[in-house]
């Protein structure tokens, strides 16, 4: 799955814009999700009160991180929680691994864990010979396809409920041409309890871990995490080293704001608090950085490690929403995925900061204030400067720069078939001009608003031009 | 009152109309209006696309011809958010300051600095107003769907009383046509597909023309209307206000 090769994201947005139907119900789908977070968010007076506090919060996590990760390791161990430290996805996912193989266990329930699927972590296990179920609904249906999640909070939102009969009829063996949503969901519901009578290792992600008491947090709406975590014999959670909050009283603020902007939801149906193992059970966090202090170390980008993961600038996404998921062909997908994927890899994931159009709607939704189109502005100066842009392009560009910092050079090139509409806005390096494929050509004046200036400007106080 | 007139690159090319509109309507406001000859483009473009250290010569050659006026008056919030956010100079940081405090879009220059509340006139016909992502969340030239905070507009507030023109109400008030500078050659699929829905939004409420105050919005959008060969037609909100008879 993972190890495909990249398609950028124009050329994948492409081919999903083929199904003009199917876009239409993904770009709807999320915008009603968007506009629900909107209702909801609009009701709460002190809201933007409310992501100013958070995100003022974030920042003194981030500022002070070495601290509050010492105070929640100390905590979580004098809670009995085995603490581990991973620097690297290899190292998660080989940490994840021992804790199987002491057991001896090559069963495993996860619970949605966007870090999971960062590194990746399904198919390490399976080539060790580990069978993962992922117990998410959405989560679940896109692993019976071989997919990756498509949305961090709505993994399967690319789907439509046919396509979901059709997969659970090949898995499952529900009935054909069964398209209701509550006989599906119950298929699922029944195949996965047997999933958590037998696992013995559960594996859950983490939305909040508390420095001050060495707890965390997990949000779902199925409780599936529960159900793994309560039923297995080892509870793994797996967490990004940023998801810390210095005390309890912080949990109110997000746990406000993550269901709000994610779904619409006053709060998710569980946000369940893991402290300590019950008798006789074994829980393990593993801390992971994956690239984090690398990001926390790159001031223009450190805001990003204020995420919460809620979704809510990928619904609000204009471009996200008629281009897939996919196309982002990174585990976060969106505004706030192409800020975190060029720190991850910048060859790989060079496309990403361009796949927008800095509309700054991602930035106002952004429960923690995380000023996203800034970023995937400047990521497009550094991916720039480091030399990840075709030679072409750069060409163009100096060329470009050269004109337009020349008047009498600008009004040569202007008048000689109109130079602005050949090279900007976009007809740059472009030999088969996209702008006019399913679009017209602006129609040519007679004379350029200058060559008009020139003859009218004095006089023209006096007469009506009109 | 001394007032320099930027016309963006693309709108002295292609849609001097736009310009003289501008030009003729601050007139009207009473307002002293120059255009200084020597000025080409902002180096937007360029910098959207990450080129921004190519900009020095642009951003040289905006100072020369923008220093020393009151005010600098633009019919596009883009153009005016670049400037804003991104002209500077090493050798002259101080002019470029004074430039990028002066420098103000069309619309919120008639409200907040001439304080012109409305212009009376009158323009018989169903309008939808594009407000264009720069010009609103760049420049906050109105409120944005997304933050709970009361309801302004600056440019709806000087067609609000115009007589006759009926600003009908759209279903997604704010969201982004698709244009995005060169977003709209390098993810045209997308850039298209933005554009025809912002395209239905106006149509399904039955528009005449589609306002705002970014010509390349409009550009865009009036690209896709023409293809399909729609009626609805594209007017700069400049280009309303300038055919007034008042
Ligand atoms: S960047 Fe902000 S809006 Fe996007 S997922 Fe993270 S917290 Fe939510």
């Amino acid at each position: 799955m993972s190890s495909e090769k990249i398609i950028p994201h124009s050329e994948a947005a492409t081919k999903f814009n083929k199904d003009v139907e199917r876009v239409n119900w993904h770009d709807e789908t999320l915008w009603f999700v968007r506009a629900k977070r909107d209702k909801s968010a609009h009701q709460i007076a002190d809201w933007e009160l409310l992501r100013e506090t958070a995100s003022k919060i974030k920042n003194n996590v981030l500022s002070n991180i070495h601290d509050y990760l010492v105070e929640f390791e100390a905590n979580a161990q004098r809670n009995g929680i085995i603490v581990h430290w991973a620097a690297d996805a290899k190292e998660h996912n080989e940490i994840v691994h021992s804790i199987m193989a002491k057991h001896d266990v090559k069963q495993m329930v996860k619970s949605k864990s966007m870090l999971t699927e960062e590194c990746h972590l399904n198919d390490y296990l399976a080539e060790k010979g580990i069978e993962v179920i992922d117990s998410d609904l959405g989560e679940y249906i896109v692993q019976l396809r071989k997919e990756p999640p498509s949305h961090i909070v709505l993994p399967a939102i690319h789907l439509k409920k046919e396509d979901v009969s059709e997969t659970f009829h090949e898995h499952l063996g529900t009935e054909k041409g069964n398209f209701n949503p509550q006989y599906l969901t119950e298929s699922a519901r029944h195949s996965l309890r047997n999933t958590f009578l037998t696992r013995k290792v559960a594996l859950t992600g983490v939305n909040f871990a508390v420095a001050e008491t060495g707890e965390f947090v997990v949000c779902t709406n199925e409780g599936n995490a529960d159900m793994g975590a309560h039923l297995a014999d080892v509870h793994i959670a797996c967490m990004g080293f940023e998801k810390l909050v210095p005390k309890r009283e912080h949990l109110g603020v997000f746990l406000r704001l993550l269901a709000r902007s994610a779904t619409g939801q006053p709060i998710t149906t569980f946000s369940s608090h893991f402290k300590k193992p019950r008798d006789g059970q074994e829980m393990h966090i593993v801390i992971v950085d994956n690239g984090r202090s690398k990001q926390l170390g790159r001031e223009d980008f450190r805001n990003s490690l204020k995420c919460i993961r809620c979704g809510a600038c990928m619904n609000t996404c204009p471009v996200y929403r008629r281009s897939g998921g996919h196309s982002y062909h990174n585990a976060v997908a969106g505004p706030i995925g192409s800020i975190l994927a060029p720190n991850l890899d910048m060859s790989k994931n060079a496309d990403l900061p361009f796949a927008s159009t800095l509309c700054g709607s991602c930035t106002n939704v952004c429960p923690v204030k995380i000023d996203i189109h800034d970023q995937l502005y400047k990521w497009r100066q550094v991916l720039v400067k480091d030399g990840y842009t075709p030679t072409a392009k750069t060409v163009a560009m100096k060329t470009m720069a050269k004109v337009l910092a020349n008047p009498t050079i600008f009004n040569i090139a202007g008048k000689s078939g109109r130079f602005v509409m050949k090279n900007i806005p976009g007809m740059v390096n472009n030999k088969m001009n996209k702008w006019y494929d399913q679009r017209e050509m602006p129609d040519v004046p007679e004379e350029s608003f200058r060559e008009w200036y020139k003859k009218n400007s004095r006089e023209s106080k006096s007469k009506d031009n009109e | 009152m001394k007032i320099g007139l930027f016309i963006p690159c693309y709108v002295d090319q292609f849609y001097p109309k736009v310009g003289i509109a501008t030009y003729e309507l601050l007139q009207k406001l009473g307002c002293d209006v120059e255009f200084p000859m020597g000025q080409t483009c902002c180096g937007q473009p360029m910098a959207n696309s990450g080129y921004a250290h190519l900009t020095k010569g642009c951003d040289a050659n905006f100072i020369a011809n923008f220093s020393g006026f009151d005010y600098i008056v633009c019919p596009s919030g883009s153009c005016v958010l670049h400037v804003k956010d991104h002209l500077h100079d090493e050798n002259q940081e101080d002019k470029a300051a004074a430039i990028r405090n002066t420098v103000y879009e069309l619309t919120e220059f008639i409200t907040d600095i001439l304080k012109i509340d409305h212009i009376d006139g009158r323009f018989p016909y169903k309008v939808g107003m594009h407000v264009s992502c720069h010009g609103q969340r760049g420049l906050k030239l109105s409120q944005m769907s997304e933050l709970n905070a009361p309801f302004f507009s600056k440019p709806e507030q000087l067609l609000h009383n115009i007589e006759g023109l009926d600003l009908v109400a759209l279903t997604r008030k704010d969201e982004c046509c698709g244009f995005g500078g060169t977003f709209c050659v390098t993810e045209e699929a997308v850039s298209v597909k933005m554009g025809q829905d912002r395209i239905k939004d106006h149509e399904s409420h039955n528009v005449d023309y589609i306002t705002g105050g970014d010509m390349s919005c409009l550009m865009h959008l009036e690209g896709i209307l023409k293809r399909q060969k729609s009626r609805i037609k594209t007017i700069h909100i400049a280009e309303i206000l300038n055919s007034l008879e008042n």
